[in-house]
């Protein structure tokens, strides 16, 4: 039993035991942790719960991204990365294009990301040839493609249901939805930043039917615009009760969250406090407690910087993601990270951090140990 | 946790000195959180105040031409090379009326060892500076100390007490590297030993001139000499108060930066660096200020390191040269550190040298 004299100090006794026994926090309890003054308190107790589901264990994907298309026709305020149809900029990559980038890797990615924005003209037989070709050329790659705002554009299009999408692009090759798209869940944020996406209502539903088809997901959160500390804290509590429905059904459900810390430049949104480094931290610290029936927690570095990514491993994430490359739509709103990491770098790094190198495919599954997984690894 | 390692670090943040054995426990053994909470609680037992402090200053690089050629430098040139340079005393007067025009309160001004600059240019150029400007001068490294007592042929006492009586008002800490010649020898074996770092420190301290102590780690030191180097510090800052009362106002660890130099190491990472500035602050009992380093670690990480025993920002740094050429180019406005401070949690507060306020504008 860790010494709890200092959560005691500061008022969040309750909150460790509750953390500890692997309870669920409430959302009082979740204001409480965002008002301490001491967040490093805060994140000491993150920290905890991250050693007590993954020890020491660090993961890291050989990966690669894909942006097919920046043409969207959702405009939302956050997006530096959008441009209309036929605007100058604007580009769609061919399936061989895809294929040609993704061997060109200097590694053989065992996770292939592949986003774009919502295209007025590209159908779904364009998606289906464009799985099935990259699951030809990397065999042994989990495809992690198509956001659920995506995924119900498609639908729209082609005038199917979500369901039906989601099950042609299955028999193509899906095995993995990101967790893009969810930026916040408060509708009068969402009316503001991202009027045009998905509403929470389909973003959830799209991500529960992935999980009844045996589709694995992951989840997001944009934080750092428009919202308040309730409207996080809600955010988390609808992530966490549709993965209890999830799990209820029989599926894994939501493998790894994403925070996202809001990127200020090159967008419409005018913030008058942006986040600073102490913000990002906690948030990921908070989410790491209230989120105790998600696996794992993503430190994504190319948003947050390579030198955060590793303070938020000891925050309460357990990802580094992986060796992207090429990434464009967090580097057109101002991040300000290096484009890629080799998989040496990434190993010293976290060895150096003295905590355990894993590397895993897309699902959470050690390479090299394909009888582990990572729903075994969370006792929820 | 082991019960010892929160025994120690119990005892140490209220106060207790550490032995060596015990700062080697706590590097090798401490947790990250562990350390920083103590850290953070010698900080404030130090500085009750929630108050973090910071300079605004330029650092002047009057000259890049050093006959070192320290393997961890990106900036100098080797005499003769078409891209070294000497600023004239009418370019770096007119740096630092910038600097006064931005409110900054003093320079601190370093350059490499130019084998054919004479004291007598240094002294020119601090009385020129006196002469028409009212600023606070922090000037000239130990190793550049040492250099003009070689040129000059004389002792370094009375190189210090010319270039005090010329203007020079405190020596920066830079140089240090890490205090052990074992490994000086192989990353800078040009530059002075450590006994003579230490002493020339010490002779600026019994004339009455403040100093800060700087670290620079993760090239090609092992954990023991960086703690070897703590202990130097902290064993001369007692001589130093036992026999005039006063001698470092700082202690400023950073990280080394490998891009563009003769070293090749792996960079670092924000935690290894954190959990350094935490043991300085820890065993650092009679170094009263911790500067975070934000020119090396970038605002995210420099906020976060005030709750790991860093109590200064450092300066606002209206110019730097040096840790760019390796690489790294983080930038700060005075608004931006203030903005960093509060959302922190504490009063950002311009100081000086000596760690005085500036009263509020």
């Amino acid at each position: 039993m860790p010494d709890l004299k200092r959560f005691d100090s500061l008022g969040l006794g309750a909150i460790a035991r509750t953390v500890l026994a692997g309870e669920r926090l409430s959302l009082d309890q979740g204001r409480a942790l965002f008002a301490c003054p001491d967040v490093t308190a805060v994140g000491a107790l993150a920290h905890l719960r991250r050693t007590a589901l993954h020890g020491q264990r660090t993961f890291y994907v050989v990966n690669r991204h894909i942006n097919y298309t920046n043409v969207c026709i959702n405009g939302c305020a956050f997006c530096a990365y959008q441009r209309e149809k036929g605007q100058e900029g604007g580009f769609e990559l061919s399936v061989t294009d895809a294929v040609e980038l993704l061997l060109a890797a200097p590694l053989t990615p065992r996770e292939v990301h592949i986003v774009g924005g919502c295209h007025p003209d590209l159908r779904l037989a364009f998606f289906v040839d464009l799985l099935s070709s990259v699951q030809k050329a990397l065999p042994e790659a989990t495809l992690k493609c198509f956001t659920a705002v995506e995924i119900a554009h498609f639908a729209r299009l082609e005038g199917i249901s979500t369901i039906e999408v989601l099950q042609i692009l299955k028999a193509a090759g899906l095995a993995m939805l990101p967790g893009g798209g969810a930026e916040i869940f408060a509708p009068e944020v969402r009316r503001r930043i991202c009027p045009k996406k998905s509403t929470t209502d389909e973003w959830l539903r799209i991500h529960g039917e992935a999980h009844a088809l045996g589709l694995a997901t992951n989840c997001t959160m944009l934080f750092g615009h428009l919202e308040t500390i309730k409207d996080r804290l809600d955010h988390l509590d609808q992530l966490r009760r549709q993965q209890d429905l999830s799990r209820q059904n029989g599926s894994d459900g939501f493998t790894c969250f994403i925070p996202l810390p809001f990127q200020t430049e090159n967008n419409a949104i005018k913030i008058e406090r942006p986040l600073t480094g102490l913000d990002e931290l906690r948030t990921i610290a908070v989410s790491r407690l209230m989120l105790d029936n998600i696996p794992h927690l993503k430190a994504y570095w190319v948003m947050l910087t390579v030198k955060q990514a590793q303070a938020a491993l000891f925050f309460g994430a357990d990802d580094l993601d992986g060796t992207v490359v090429e990434e464009k739509i967090g580097h057109m709103a101002g991040a300000t990270s290096r484009q890629g990491l080799t998989k040496a770098q990434l190993e010293a790094m976290i060895r150096g951090l003295g905590l355990t190198p894993v590397e895993r495919d897309a699902r959470f599954v050690p390479i090299g140990d394909a009888t582990a997984t990572s729903a075994q690894e969370v006792q929820a | 946790m082991s019960q010892s390692i929160q025994q120690i670090l119990d005892e140490a943040a209220q106060g207790r000195r550490l032995t060596l054995d015990e700062a080697q426990l706590l590097q090798r053994e401490a947790g990250l959180h562990d350390l920083g909470h103590a850290a953070h609680r010698v900080r404030l037992r130090k500085h009750p105040e929630p108050v973090v402090t910071y300079v605004v200053d330029r650092n002047i690089n009057y000259s890049n031409v050093c006959v070192c050629a320290c393997r961890f430098c990106a900036y100098f040139r080797a005499p003769g090379h078409a891209e070294g340079f000497v600023l004239s005393f009418e370019e770096i007067g007119q740096k630092i009326a910038e600097t006064i025009a931005l409110g900054g309160t003093q320079i601190l001004m370093q350059g490499g060892h130019h084998p054919d600059l004479p004291l007598s240019w240094y002294e020119d150029m601090l009385r020129y500076i006196k002469a028409n400007y009212r600023i606070h001068v922090h000037a000239f490294s130990p190793p550049e100390i040492m250099h003009f007592a070689k040129i000059s042929g004389l002792t370094t006492a009375q190189v210090i007490q010319r270039l005090k009586a010329s203007g020079l008002d405190s020596i920066p800490g830079g140089g240090a590297e890490i205090l052990v010649d074992r490994v000086r020898s192989q990353v800078s074996p040009n530059k002075c030993p450590a006994g003579q770092w230490l002493a020339v420190m010490e002779e600026a301290h019994s004339q009455g001139l403040r100093t800060t102590a700087t670290m620079m780690f993760g090239h090609e030191e092992t954990q023991d000499e960086r703690l070897e180097h703590l202990f130097a510090v902290r064993e001369s800052q007692d001589r130093s108060l036992q026999k005039v009362g006063g001698g470092y106002t700082a202690f400023i660890p950073w990280t080394f930066q490998p891009d563009n130099t003769a070293i090749d190491a792996r960079p670092l990472t924000s935690p290894e660096y954190l959990r350094m500035l935490a043991l300085s602050r820890l065993v650092l009992d009679n170094v009263d200020n911790v500067q975070v380093s934000w020119v090396t670690m970038g605002p995210k990480i420099a906020q976060l390191a005030l709750y790991f025993g860093g109590n200064d920002f450092g300066s606002t740094m209206i110019e730097e040269n040096v840790v760019r050429a390796a690489g790294v180019c983080f930038r700060l406005s005075q608004q931006e550190i203030d903005v960093l401070v509060r959302a922190a949690g504490f009063e950002p507060r311009q100081r000086r040298m000596d760690y005085s306020l500036v009263e509020k504008s």
